[in-house]
This record gives structure tokens, sequence and C-alpha cells, in this order.
């Protein structure tokens, strides 16, 4: 009941995050990395102490790179950034990136994109990103289809999907920064984790919604008369504890998963818990909030 | 109750039976988990295949042929468990082109990878065009102006011999000899009648090695090549023929490569995640939910048994982004029971007895789980089909999770639960079936 009084609180709430947010992607932009656009991605440990920066950068001139990016990670570690190599630099890549010899050099990881693949994997993202909207859209819509009084179930989707934007917009803005500030690659993972928080977001939202609906239902069959905003805060109250355990254990293992589990692996973790998170807020702050709003602003009329 | 009872005792023994099994296998060795590439380390390559010479009905053939080649030549090498498959352009990639895609576990260096590949020749018949005269120079421009392709391609080679042609004048000259299979014999057999006069090339990776003048038809699928060949060199080239000649050229448009003690690390901190992570989410649900949480531990075990055999059986692939599916699923697989258990004790509230509350928690959570699931499943199918290989391991074993969980939760905790036979509205029994900090 607190949630939806108070609604106003919550609402100034949510669109400052989601101005932070937009303001991070605006800001920082959002660099799609190589397995969008194509490109050489190079992790290479030094066994002795890594080269300075300097001493690398020349290294690659010399051998021919141009508008690479460097940047250190771990203790030992370069991550070199580059256009789609000559065969020629290929070849050479291994004595390049140890200064000739001078300095020891194992490379961890290599990645070569080619630029058609890039094309291929960005266009099926945006296309697997608005299928994803879509179906649950429809899937919304069908699960509400009964559901007319007092609020039509065009509006439940439509609310859905205004979360769902939230729900994006939150991780996408956290990501911006994270790319920023800390280097992390927008690849194929960040897609997978995009996508991953949209499941889960209209999941718990589709439950809250669920239990509008039951009670509105009950309430019709015993011919309860009850105020819309107190039937939607009563359903709120009836789900909360279920939604923050949700959210909890699955948050429990993505910190695990983050401080624990595989490097490659880690960014997305991180995203996927900043999206959940946002998931988890949107259908309890935002979701029937927003739905007893519209309520309102529809019977004033 | 007895019938709920036995039926409990039943999945409990399935349960233990797959984590035997799990055990066995994995002490033993005899079934291990695949793992991807960024596991065990390795290198993958993708090629492009030019396709431009070969009419569009052979495509698949050639492809096929391609594959095998190449298959062998790794095969040959003694690389472990390789990989090699085809693959067409999506659509939304914007052009349209045939791949191979080949992965070698083990071999983490990239150039040595493309060496081995790379050493694959390329063998291609031309005909020389009407009028035109066989070019002085080997460039690729002035051989694709004079040249166009035959019939015959590469594809139809079955092998190739090393033999000492002397004819009268001349000394024993080394040549190699060409066979060719059913379809390939036929097709030379048309190519050498109906084209008597002209001159036919042998081209390997791109350069005309021999340009006789078709004298005769031959019909017994054998070509001669006589170029100028030292004994050596005529042996490298019948052993290089016959470990297998690529069909159509290719072209490298992508390498990834990880090295195996990445892998490794990985693979530990995986292992590692995974066990704490099933032990923090078993541990919040025994504080928060007691008794049921106890019941959603022994489901959330038997989940993770009757995945892990899954991904052993089927086998799925398992890549880094896989495990963090599996992990982040053992979260979402207690989301059913955590809304039957949230349920039931709604029920118990309204006042009634503990059977009773159960059966309908469970019959109230049931349109929620359905529902919820369906979203998730949404999810999963279209990330699979998006994938590329990162991806569809993380889709599967998300999709995977997703059916599991839903079985494991509304059977296997509904049926302990029943079994169990706590009844009546005791204090105790609110206890037990309570949650949180007061009961």
């Amino acid at each position: 009941m607190f949630i939806v009084n108070h609604r106003g609180i919550f609402f100034s709430i949510t669109a400052t995050i989601v101005v932070l947010a937009a303001l991070s992607i605006g800001l920082f932009g959002l660099h799609p990395g190589i397995d969008f656009t194509g490109g050489t991605l190079v992790q290479v440990t030094y066994s002795a102490g890594r080269p300075t920066a300097p001493a690398l950068g020349s290294a690659l001139d010399a051998a021919g790179f141009s508008g690479y990016s460097l940047r250190e990670a771990g203790t030992n570690d370069y991550i070199l950034r580059a256009g789609i190599m000559t065969a020629a630099q290929r070849t050479a890549l291994p004595q390049t990136l140890s200064l000739g010899g001078s300095s020891p050099a194992t490379i961890d990881q290599q990645t070569e994109v080619g630029p058609t693949i890039g094309t291929e994997l960005r266009n099926k993202s945006i296309v697997a990103l608005g299928l994803v909207l879509l179906c649950i859209l429809l899937f919304i819509a069908f699960a509400f289809r009964k559901v007319s009084k007092p609020v039509s179930s065009w509006v439940y989707g439509l609310i859905a999907l205004i979360t769902l934007v939230h729900d994006v917009i939150v991780p996408v803005g956290f990501f911006a920064a994270l790319e920023h500030f800390a280097g992390a690659q927008l690849d194929a993972l960040f897609v997978t984790a995009i996508l991953t928080v949209l499941g889960f977001s209209i999941h718990d939202t589709i439950v809250v919604f669920d239990r509008v609906r039951e009670n509105l239902r009950v309430n019709q069959e015993k011919g309860r008369k009850e105020d819309f905003a107190q039937t939607a805060g009563r359903s709120l109250n009836q789900t909360f504890v279920r939604s923050v355990n949700t959210s909890l254990t699955v948050l429990i293992t993505l910190l695990v998963l983050y401080f624990v589990g595989p490097a490659a692996t880690r960014d997305f973790a991180l995203t996927l818990l900043v999206g959940i998170i946002a998931g988890t807020y949107s259908s309890v702050f935002l979701a029937t909030p927003l739905l007893v709003a519209v309520e309102k602003w529809r019977s004033s009329k | 109750m007895w019938q709920k009872r036995a039926l409990a005792l039943i999945i409990l023994i399935i349960g233990a039976g797959l984590g035997y099994f799990l055990y066995h296998t994995q002490v033993t060795g005899s079934r291990p988990f695949k793992l991807g590439l960024d596991l065990s380390g390795g290198t993958q390559l993708v090629y492009r295949a030019d396709l431009s010479d070969i009419q569009a009905a052979d495509t698949v053939d050639s492809m096929a042929a391609l594959r095998d080649t190449i298959e062998r030549r790794v095969n040959l090498f003694g690389v472990a468990e390789p990989i090699v498959q085809t693959e067409t352009s999506s659509v939304l990639s914007g052009t349209s082109e045939q791949r191979l895609i080949v992965e070698l576990p083990g071999v983490t260096d990239t150039q040595k990878a493309i060496a081995l590949i790379g050493q694959t020749p390329v063998l291609e018949f031309r005909m020389l065009k009407a009028g035109a005269s066989v070019p002085t120079d080997n460039a690729t421009s002035s051989i694709n102006a004079a040249f166009e392709p035959a019939t015959l391609t590469g594809k139809d080679l079955t092998s190739a011999q090393l033999q000492f042609q002397g004819t009268t004048g001349a000394l024993n000259q080394p040549v190699v000899v060409l066979t060719f299979n059913a379809e390939g014999a036929r097709l030379f057999a048309d190519l050498t009648k109906n084209n008597v006069g002209r001159y036919f090339g042998i081209f390997l990776d791109g350069a005309p090695i021999s340009v006789p003048v078709i004298q005769e038809a031959i019909p017994d699928g054998t070509a001669v090549i006589s170029g100028n060949f030292t004994a050596e060199g005529a042996k490298e080239l019948a052993r290089n023929l016959n470990e297998g000649a690529l069909p159509v050229p290719i072209t490298l448009i992508s390498t990834q490569t990880i090295s195996g003690t990445l892998g490794e690390q990985a693979v530990q901190s995986g292992i590692y995640a995974g066990l704490f992570g099933i032990g923090a989410v078993v541990l919040f649900m025994l504080l928060w939910y007691r008794l049921p949480g106890i019941l959603a531990g022994v489901a959330l075990s038997l989940y993770i048994v009757v995945m892990l055999s899954l991904f052993n059986l089927i086998p799925v692939t398992l890549t880094a982004a896989g495990i963090a599916a599996f992990i982040l699923s053992i979260g979402m697989a207690v989301d059913a029971n955590i809304l039957i258990f949230e349920r039931t004790k709604e029920e118990l509230r309204s006042g009634k007895g503990a059977q009773e509350a159960i059966r309908e928690g469970f019959h109230r959570a049931w349109p929620s789980i359905r529902d919820s699931n369906i979203s998730s499943m949404i999810t999963a199918v279209i990330l699979f089909w998006f994938g590329s290989s990162i991806i569809q391991g993380f889709a599967l074993v998300f999709g995977l999770g997703v059916l599991v969980s839903m079985l494991t939760a509304i059977s296997v905790s509904r049926t302990f639960l029943l079994a169990l036979g706590i009844d009546g509205t005791s204090r105790f029994t609110h206890f037990l079936l309570g949650s949180g900090v007061r009961s």
C-alpha cells in the first residue's frame, strides 16, 4: 500500500535513475566491440613484467598497426584492440608483442572477426532484440486478454513495455560507464545479458500483474467493492516477498559469478546484476503504481 | 499418502542413481563433459569459401568436399577431436557467403593452426577461352582473363600418383597421374571429347602447373600432369593432393585462440562459482523457509544432477557462457519453489490445514509459474536462434534450465512436501511451514 500511495515519490526516483542512465549513454556513448565491427582483440601476458605502453606502442607502429588501442589488464597483461591484421602482421604478432624477444610474452587470447561476420552479428542482435520485445508484448496481451475492467488489457501490455524500457536503459547506461571507465567490451555477451534481463524482468512484472488479475476476479466473484488502488496495493503486498526473494537468489548467484566465476563472464555478470536489480525495482515500484495512475487518470476523465 | 511416499522414494533413488552415474563417469574419466574451446583452450578458424567458379547447384557438394578435405588434413596432424563444419551466412549479414569453421582444441598457436590448414593445396581445372592464348606471366589478372572454369572440379579427384613416363628420345620424366571418381571420369571424358585441340589447364593454388592441349578423348578417368617436375617436386605434389586438395579456394576471415591456462582457470573458477552459488542459495532457502527450504534444497540438488546428466548425455558443449547460464539458472530454479511456498503460507494463514494449504498453494501458484517460464523460454529460443556459438551455449543451458527447474519444482517439491505428511494447524506446523523472522 505504501508504495501505491506514495507513487509520486517513486516515479521521481525512477525518472532520476532513467535520466542518469540516459546521460551516461549520451556522454560516454556505446562503442560496439569487434564482435560487431570486425577487428582484432589480443590479450597478452608478460611473465617478466610488462613493458611500458609507449615501448609496446612503438613496436606496434613499426609493425604497421594503426588506430589500435592498448589497455592494461591484470598485473602483467595488455589488451590490444586493432583492425583486421594483414597476414604479415599476424605472423609477426608474437615477435611484435614481445618487443623482438626482449619482453617474453604469451598470447592468452587472440580473436579476429571479419567484417561480414561482424555485420551479421550486429544485424542479428537488432532483430533478436526486436523479436524478444514483440514476442513478450504479444505474450502479455495474450496473458491479460480476459482482464478488461477497470483497466483494459492493452494497458497492462503497454505498462509492461514501459518497465521493459526502464529495465534496458538502466543496465545499458551502467554499461556505457563501465565501458568508459573500466574498458568493458560491448560484445555478444552484452546483448545476451540485455535479452536475459528482458526475459527475467517481464517474468517479475507478470507475477505481480497476475496477482492483480486474480484479486480482481475474486472481488468480482464475491461481489466485493474495492477501490482499484486498494486491490493493486494488496496484490503488490502479497507478491512483494516473492519478488524480493526470487531476485535475491538470482542476485546471490550473480554475485558469486562475478566474484568467483570465470574472468570471461565477469562484465556479463555485472551487467545482469544491474539489469535484474532494475527489473525487480521496476516491477515493484514502477509497474503497479503506473497501473494505478492510469486507472485514476481514466476514471477522472 | 503412501503413494506419495513411494513416489518420493523413487525420485530420490533416480536422483541418487544419476549422482552415482556422474561421480563414476568423472572419476574414471569414461565420459568427460564436452568443453568448448574457451574452456579447453584451442583455436577456431573461420574461412570464406570462394565459390565464384562453382555452379550454384554444386554449392552443397563442393562445401561437403571442402569439409571432408580439411577434416582429413586436420586428422592427419593428430589434433584430438577437431570440429570442421560448414555454415551459410545468415540473410542478415547483407552478403551471401559459404563459410568453413575449423575448431582445433589444444592448438593454442594461431600461426601453427593457420599453417596447418594453409598447406592444403587448391586444385582447379580451367579451359583456355576460345581465341585466347596461354598467358606468359602468372599474374592472376591475366590468368583470369584467359581461362574459364571447366566443368570438372577438384572435388572429383580421388587420388594422385607419382609415375615416370618416358617418351622416345626423352629421359624418364616424373609425372603426377590424377584419378577421378565416377562423376569426375564422366565429366572429364565429355570435356576431352568435346574440346579436342583446346588448351586444358591444371591449376594449383591459382597458378597453372600444366596446360596441355587436349589430343583426344580420355574415357578412363585419369589425367596426367607433366610439368617440369623434379622427382622430389612431383612426389610432394602427389602427396599433398592425396592428403586432400581443396575443391575451392578459401580465405581466412576470423580467428579465435584461447590459451590452455586461461581455459583451465575458467573451468576452475566456474566450478567454484557453481559450488558457492548452490551453497548460498540453499542456505538462504533454509534460513528463510525452514522445512520447505530443506525440500527446496533437495529439489535443487535433483535439478543439478539432472542438468549435469543432460549436459553429459546429450552432450552439451560447455562454454564459459554456458556455465554462467547454469549458475544463473540455479538462482532462477528456486523461483517456482518460492512462489509455491509463499502461496502455501497464505493459505495456512487463512486457517486451512497443512495438507490442504500445500495443495492449494501449488494450485494457485501454477499460472504464475507457467507464465513467467514462458517468457524465459521465449528469450532462450530467440537467443539460440540469434547465437554465435557462445550465445547458443548460453541459450541451450538457459532453456534446459527453465524446463528442468519447472519439472523439479512442481513435481518434486510438491511430492516431497505432501509425502512428509505434516498436517493440522498446530503452532509447530505453522513454524515449520512459516518463514522469515516471525512464524
